[in-house]
Order: structure tokens, then C-alpha cells, then sequence
């Protein structure tokens, strides 16, 4: 770039603005994009607790923290529900998304501004209704299956509304950043220069447009199952109860990489900064992501090869999902490729990349074992799905998001925070979670299923340890979390483009001023060209 | 990435939108329209499927109960709708020619339709629930309410749409400046006719 | 297509005869579809007949009232889309319901 960024101090920052109107009523892309960051954050925290919450109740085979059973269900529902529906699923998407995709692509704003508002609103409209749920907040576990969530006294009503609601703000965000790339592009940012970060968001936003309004349905209908007793899912008045986890998993497959697909952009965006080298295989890393987006929808039956439905689709389902590995083995093996000979600095931002690509890749092929067949209907239910999910969400989404934290945090708010403690940090949360998830594929395999409060003895040895890496996984976010708070107070300012990087984001001050682009910007080259000039 | 930068001066021209040209943002809201729609086939999509698999289990059961459905008022409701679809498309495009009078008529005709249908659909529900038939009488009855409700509710959205284009065109603002609203409603108030198209022989003409 | 400034918005020329034409042959359709559902008897054939007719009907509505005809291929594509996702949905479903073997018999 030029020089655009020359430190010009008349500009006025998107964050100058004081006050709560001008925050709550604001449709500046990027205050969204923080207010969304701030929400997800506290419901990711508080999540985070209800799961320290149960590794502690599993530190003996007895019930012994909680006074029920019923109330450990609870907390694994809130757990799942909070995580998933208001944490991962509009997490980087909507947070990262509404902050960097106008910016990244050259536009003054997304292409509805004021639909994205709603979108946040209603979003959070939806995080009120789930609250009100808590005071009876339903024992199902996260996907509520029936029969059970029908017949249950819990609320599982209200949370379900929540969910419902969330999605049509999932949707609204997906069809603005669809209209948002394909409309307001700048002149010379054609499709090959895009950065990987809107490539990845596009995959996401198409998934969360077509997917969700699935789910939105299927809720409904749950809904109406236990309010007007239509019985859908009710197998004595014709019903099949196996028919709401067809719908549900239409959507909820797709859904996992709604979660997990922007975390694909960010390692994509990150890895060649530091690397300092053009990103390897661009257009490979780019067209996977849709590759992954269009076959997400024709997997969805591997989560239900134990439910009674017919072997002949199990089979043919099992050879579909071997498929999704394809297109994510050629991003992982792109970014080694890029490594590869790179003059590697790590940041802590860095850092989180690579320790995403080390456990997304052991999450991605316990994937694989469990999309097989016959071993699924062994490993069901037990704690490997458990160790896997999580190997996916927290050592791929989550791993992503907290690159992406510490990567973007001089642009969002034009300071830094600690690096020396962002490392031990980052230390901490690494070996944390491997120290709680890995020995849980063991015990799985073994035979511990999930959702119990208590269990046989002889896995009490590899639950405490499993809950001993929780507290240093708590310990280390807990750090992280002070950290970067403690850094918008700090008085340093870096530079404006501390890692000197291409990407068109950092050719502005930071914070970027209100309105992005004083002059659209004209593109002439590649996102990527690191080490040619 | 190395760029340059343009004067971009006619950016700044426009008040609204954040400085984009007319036709962009134009093309943007009916492109989004159609992505929110794709979305709304799919909100309706799990019925369909619903209905595929109940009616292929259970043929019998559907011959017999849709004959308790009133044809005559099902018939009756599709000409209207198919018509209000027609009135929506001129409204659209006397708003595009600028014709004032001509858009608010047809846009209030539409309207009319929307209440026309609303009605005779609300005489068929109340008659089915003299009769004690509710949702939960049988699969059929649950997926009639629920499809038939469902796209009420569109019915009703569709309504508010029209209101509200009709306020704004009394206020003279697609003679003034863009139609791009009265199309982008149009585009949703025609969803709610397609998924009648469909509803319709699924529900009311099971052979 | 990236910001090129354009204020000219195109407009579709259709005019309103083409827009009657286009009521009457759905009214003519919609009659054809009652005609046949109840004078004509072709078994599970009287389902297929409806839906081929219904969907004459939507693309009518779609290409003409909706201006689809005008539109770019990507409105095309964002179109067509999530009906081949319903397809999806549906066939699934139902091969998954239909190749079940009972376990008891």
C-alpha cells in the first residue's frame, strides 16, 4: 500500500462517539462488531463456568456436588445450548464478520447497515428469552431430541423460542454479508484478490441463510408438539420420533461449520503474516471452503447411526461423510505448506494458529473414525464424541477465535495488550485443554458414556485428571480474559500496522476512523503478496 | 496489497445509503430479497418434507380427511391470491413509471385481496373448530394447521408490507426517488402467492 | 459486480397486457388443476399431474410477476438453490423412513 495510513491525528475514531445511544442505536458496522464480541465473550464465560461446574461434580463417581441428577442435566443443556446457539454459532461470524468483512473488501459499511442492527437486537432479544428459561431451564441437552424434550416438565419451550429467535438473526447476518461481497466490493478487489477470511465468511454466510431456517421449523414444530399435541414426533399417533433428528441434524450439521469455517479464515489470514509468505494453494484454501459449505448438507444422517434409522442410508451416509475430510485436509495442508520454510515469528495471535492446526487436525480425523459405521455404533454416546467435539470447537473454533483476539485487537482499539502474558496465557489454555480432553477418547473408548453424573470406578482416575486440566484450561482463559481487558487501559499505542501486513484492513488507521474509507480504495494486487517487495 | 486511491466525488453526492450509487443499492436490496426468500422455501421446506413422509406413509388417511377440507372456499382463496399477485406486479410497475394514483390503487387492491383471503380463511378454521377439529385430531389436521398457519402468518407480514409501502407512496416518495421498496415487497408479497401454488393441491385436491 | 457508480437503474419493459396474459393463464390453470383432480382418476399419477401443474404456475409467477427472467445468473443461482436443498431434505428423508427394517418382526 501506499501511504494512506500516513498518521494523520485529525481523524476521528469509530470508537470517539461516548454514550449508550451511540452505541445502542449505532449502525456502524464495526461498533456492532464489538458489541456482538462483548456479548458472545460473556456468554462463552459463562458457559465456560457451567462446564468447571461439572468436571467438578466428576471428580468422584458419586453424586455428590450437585444435589440431583436432574440438576447436572441442567447444567450440561445450559452448557451445550449457551455454547453452541449463543457463543459458537454466531460467534466469529457475526463478531469478526460485521468488524472486518467491509473493511477487508474495501466498503464504507455491510450493504444494510441498519438490518445489521436488528440483527444484534434481535439477537440479543433472543439471549433474553433463554434467560428468562433459567429459572426452569430444561434438562435435553443441547439438540433436544424427542421424545424425551416432548415429554419432559422442564422449559424446554422457552429455550427452544430462544434458539428460534437467534436464528432468524443468524439469517439476517448471513444474507447481508452475501449481498455485502457480492455489492460493495472495490473497484479491483475481484474474487482472486479477496482475502481468505471473506471467502471463508461467504462459505459460513451461505450456510447460515439456507440452513438455519431448518432448525427454525423443526424448533417450531417441537413447539407445537408440546403446546398443541400435533404429534409429529409421536410415534402412538403416527409420528416418528426420528424424523425431528433428521431436521434437526439438516441444519446442525451444516451448523458445525457455520462454527467452524471463519476459524478457517482467520488461520488463513494470520499464518502468512507471520510466516512472511504469500499463503500457499490460495485458490485450493478458498474453493474448499464452498466445497465443504455444499457437502456439509449431504452428511447430516452420521449422527444417527444408532437411532433405529434404516442401515441402507446409514452406509451410504457413512461414505458421504468421508468426504467433508477432503476439502479440510487440502486447507490443512496448505498451511503447513506455507509454513514450510517461512521465517516463522510467533506471536501469540501465531501461536493460537498453530496450536488450531495441531488439535483441529486430531479433532478432524477422530471425525473420521466416527463417521465410519461400524465403529460409530461402538464409540456413540461415550466420551470420545465428547473429546472430539471438543477438539473441534475449542481446538479448532475457539483456538481460531483467540488468534483472531489477539491478532485484531491493536485495529479494534488502537492499543496492545501484554505479550508476554498473552503467551503464558496461551501456555496455559493449550496445555489445559489437552490435558481435560485427551484422556477423555480413553475413557470413551473404554466405555464412559456422556451425560452422567456418575460413573464406575475405574474411571475415576482419568476424570480428575480430566477435571484437574479444566482448572489450568479456566486458569489460563481467566488470564487471557484480564489480560486483553487490562490492555484497552494500557498507554501504548502500536503502530498502525504492527505486523506489517498487506491485508487491506491495516492500510487504515487504527481504530479505523467512522467511516472506513475517506476515498474507496482502488485494488491492484493479490492479498497475499508477502516477500515480493 | 498495493493500492491506490481514487477521487471518488460523486460517492459523496448521496445523502442516503452510505454514498453508493442508486443502482447498487438498488440491485443490493432485490438480491437480498432473494436470498431472504431462499431462506423462507426453507422455513416451509420442513413441512413439505414432513408431508412427503406422512402422506407416503399414510395415503389413506389424507384421501380420506382433506374430503372434510371446504374446496370451494380453497379454490376460491387461490384465484384471489393469484390475482392479488397480478395487482402487486402492476403496482410495481406504475411505482417504476411514476404513476402515484395508479400505485396506490393497485397496492390497495392488493391489500384488499390479502384481507379478502385472510377472511374466508378464518371462516374456514372457525368452522373446522365447531366441528372439534384441532390440530391434534391427526397428522393431517396438525400439518393443514401448520402449513395453512404458517403461511397465514406470511399473509399477515405481507399485509404490514403493503401498509407501509402505501404510506410511503402518499408521501410521494417513489415519485421522488427511488420504487426500489414497492419492488422488493412485491418480491415478497409473490412468495406468499408461490408457496399457496404449492399449498393448495397438497392440501385441498388429494385424488 | 463491484461499485461502478451507476444511478441508472434498468427497468424491465414489460407492459400490462403481458401481465394480463400471464393472470389468465394462471386462472386458466388453477381450473385445469381442479378439472382434473376431480373428474380425472390416474391413481398416485393425480399427485404428480398437481405438482407438475403448480409448478408450471410458480415459474410463471416467478419468471414474469417476479422479474425473474430479468435477472443476473446469481439471482438465478440463489433462486434454485434451496430448492435443489428442499430436494435434499426431502429424499433423504424419506429413503432413510422407506429402506428401515423393522428389527421384530
Amino acid at each position: 500500500m501506499a501511504n494512506g495510513i500516513a498518521a494523520d491525528s485529525t481523524y476521528e475514531s469509530y470508537l470517539a462517539k461516548k454514550g449508550f445511544t451511540a452505541w445502542a442505536l449505532t449502525t456502524d458496522h464495526k461498533r456492532i462488531g464489538i458489541m456482538y464480541l462483548i456479548t458472545i465473550s460473556f456468554f462463552f464465560l459463562l458457559a465456560g463456568v457451567t462446564a468447571l461446574l461439572m468436571r467438578y461434580e466428576l471428580l468422584t463417581p458419586e453424586l455428590d456436588f450437585f444435589s440431583t441428577t436432574t440438576q447436572y442435566n441442567v447444567a450440561f443443556t445450559l452448557h451445550g445450548s449457551l455454547m453452541v446457539f449463543f457463543f459458537i454459532v454466531p460467534g466469529i461470524a457475526a463478531s469478526l464478520g460485521n468488524f472486518l468483512i467491509p473493511l477487508m473488501i474495501g466498503a464504507r459499511d455491510v450493504a444494510f447497515p441498519r438490518l445489521n442492527l436488528l440483527s444484534y437486537w434481535v439477537y440479543l432479544v433472543g439471549t433474553v428469552i433463554l434467560m428468562t428459561a433459567l429459572a426452569q431451564p430444561a434438562d435435553t441437552g443441547w439438540t433436544f431430541y424427542t421424545p424425551y424434550s416432548v415429554e419432559t416438565g422442564t422449559n424446554v419451550i422457552l429455550i427452544t423460542l430462544g434458539v428460534f429467535v437467534l436464528g432468524f438473526s443468524s439469517i439476517l447476518t448471513g444474507m447481508n454479508f452475501i449481498v455485502t461481497v457480492h455489492k460493495l466490493r472495490a473497484p479491483g478487489m475481484t474474487w482472486n484478490r479477496l482475502p481468505l477470511f471473506i471467502w471463508a465468511s461467504y462459505a459460513t454466510a451461505i450456510l447460515q441463510l439456507l440452513a438455519t431456517p431448518v432448525v427454525g421449523i423443526t424448533l417450531l414444530l417441537l413447539i407445537m408438539e408440546k403446546s398443541l399435541d400435533i404429534g409429529f414426533f409421536d410415534p402412538a399417533k403416527g409420528g416418528d420420533p426420528i424424523l425431528f433428528q433428521n431436521f434437526f441434524w439438516f441444519y446442525s450439521h451444516p451448523a458445525v461449520y457455520i462454527m467452524v469455517i471463519p476459524a478457517f479464515g482467520i488461520i488463513s489470514e494470520i499464518i502468512p503474516v507471520f510466516a512472511r509468505k504469500p499463503i500457499f494453494g490460495y485458490r485450493a484454501i478458498a474453493y474448499s471452503s464452498f466445497a465443504i459449505a455444499i457437502i456439509s448438507f449431504f452428511v447430516w444422517l452420521h449422527h444417527m447411526f444408532v437411532s433405529g434409522i434404516s442401515e441402507t442410508a446409514a452406509a451410504i451416509f457413512s461414505f458421504l461423510t468421508m468426504l467433508v475430510a477432503i476439502p479440510t485436509a487440502i486447507k490443512v495442508f496448505n498451511w503447513l505448506a506455507t509454513l514450510y520454510k517461512g521465517s516463522i515469528e510467533f506471536h501469540s495471535s501465531m501461536l493460537y494458529a498453530l496450536s488450531f492446526i495441531f488439535l483441529f487436525t486430531i479433532g478432524g480425523l477422530t471425525g473420521v473414525f466416527l463417521g465410519a459405521l461400524a465403529v460409530d455404533v461402538h464409540l456413540h454416546d461415550t466420551y470420545f464424541v465428547v473429546a472430539h467435539m471438543h477438539y473441534v470447537m475449542i481446538g479448532g473454533t475457539v483456538m481460531g477465535f483467540f488468534g483472531a483476539l489477539h491478532f485484531w485487537y491493536p485495529k479494534w482499539f488502537g492499543k496492545t495488550f501484554n505479550e508476554l502474558t498473552a503467551k503464558a496465557s496461551w501456555f496455559l489454555v493449550f496445555v489445559g485443554f489437552n490435558v481435560t480432553f485427551f484422556p477423555q477418547f480413553f475413557m470413551g473408548y473404554q466405555g464412559m458414556p456422556r451425560r452422567y453424573a456418575t460413573y464406575p470406578e475405574q474411571f475415576q482416575s482419568a476424570h480428575v485428571l480430566s477435571t484437574y486440566g479444566s482448572w489450568i484450561l479456566g486458569l489460563g482463559i481467566f488470564i487471557m480474559t484480564v489480560n486483553l481487558i487490562a490492555g484497552i487501559f494500557s498507554r501504548k499505542v502500536p503502530e498502525g500496522n504492527p505486523y506489517k501486513s498487506l491485508s487491506l484492513e491495516w492500510q487504515m488507521p487504527s481504530p479505523p476512523p467512522h467511516n472506513n474509507f475517506e476515498d474507496i480504495p482502488i485494488v491492484t494486487d493479490w492479498t497475499y503478496a508477502y516477500g515480493k517487495k | 496489497m498495493s493500492t491506490t486511491t481514487a477521487d471518488h466525488t460523486e460517492d459523496h453526492a448521496h445523502a442516503h445509503g452510505h454514498g453508493l450509487g442508486e443502482a447498487v443499492t438498488h440491485d443490493a436490496a432485490k438480491f437480498g430479497m432473494w436470498l431472504f426468500l431462499g431462506t423462507e422455501i426453507l422455513l416451509f421446506g420442513g413441512l413439505f418434507a414432513a408431508y412427503a413422509l406422512f402422506r407416503a406413509k399414510y395415503p389413506d388417511l389424507f384421501v380420506e380427511y382433506h374430503k372434510n377440507l371446504d374446496l370451494e372456499k380453497g379454490v376460491f382463496n387461490t384465484f384471489v391470491l393469484l390475482f392479488s399477485s397480478f395487482t402487486m406486479a402492476l403496482a410495481v410497475l406504475f411505482a417504476q413509471r411514476k404513476k402515484q394514483l395508479y400505485t396506490t390503487i393497485f397496492l390497495a387492491i392488493t391489500f384488499v385481496c390479502g384481507a379478502i383471503f385472510a377472511i374466508v380463511k378464518y371462516f374456514e378454521y372457525a368452522h373446522k373448530f365447531e366441528d372439534h377439529i384441532y390440530p391434534s385430531k391427526n397428522i393431517f389436521y396438525a400439518l393443514y394447521y401448520m402449513t395453512t398457519g404458517l403461511h397465514m402468518i406470511h399473509v399477515f407480514i405481507g399485509m404490514i408490507i403493503i401498509l407501509a409501502l402505501l404510506g410511503m407512496n402518499m408521501k410521494g416518495k417513489f415519485v421522488k426517488g427511488r420504487y426500489t421498496p414497492v419492488e422488493v415487497g412485491g418480491l415478497y408479497w409473490h412468495l406468499v402467492d408461490l408457496i399457496w401454488i404449492y399449498l393448495f393441491p397438497l392440501m385441498y385436491l388429494i385424488g | 459486480m463491484s461499485i461502478e457508480n451507476r444511478d441508472h437503474i434498468e427497468e424491465h419493459h414489460t407492459n400490462i397486457w403481458s401481465y394480463v396474459f400471464v393472470l389468465l393463464a394462471l386462472f386458466t390453470l388453477t381450473a385445469f388443476t381442479v378439472l382434473t383432480a376431480i373428474k380425472v382418476d390416474i391413481g398416485s399419477l393425480n399427485i404428480v399431474l398437481a405438482m407438475i401443474i403448480a409448478s408450471v404456475k410458480a415459474s410463471i409467477v416467478a419468471l414474469f410477476f417476479m422479474h425473474l427472467k430479468f435477472e443476473d445468473k446469481l439471482t438465478w443461482l440463489y433462486a434454485l438453490y434451496p430448492l435443489f436443498l428442499l430436494f435434499l431434505l426431502i429424499f433423504f428423508t424419506l429413503m432413510e423412513t422407506f429402506t428401515r427394517v423393522p428389527v421384530l418382526k
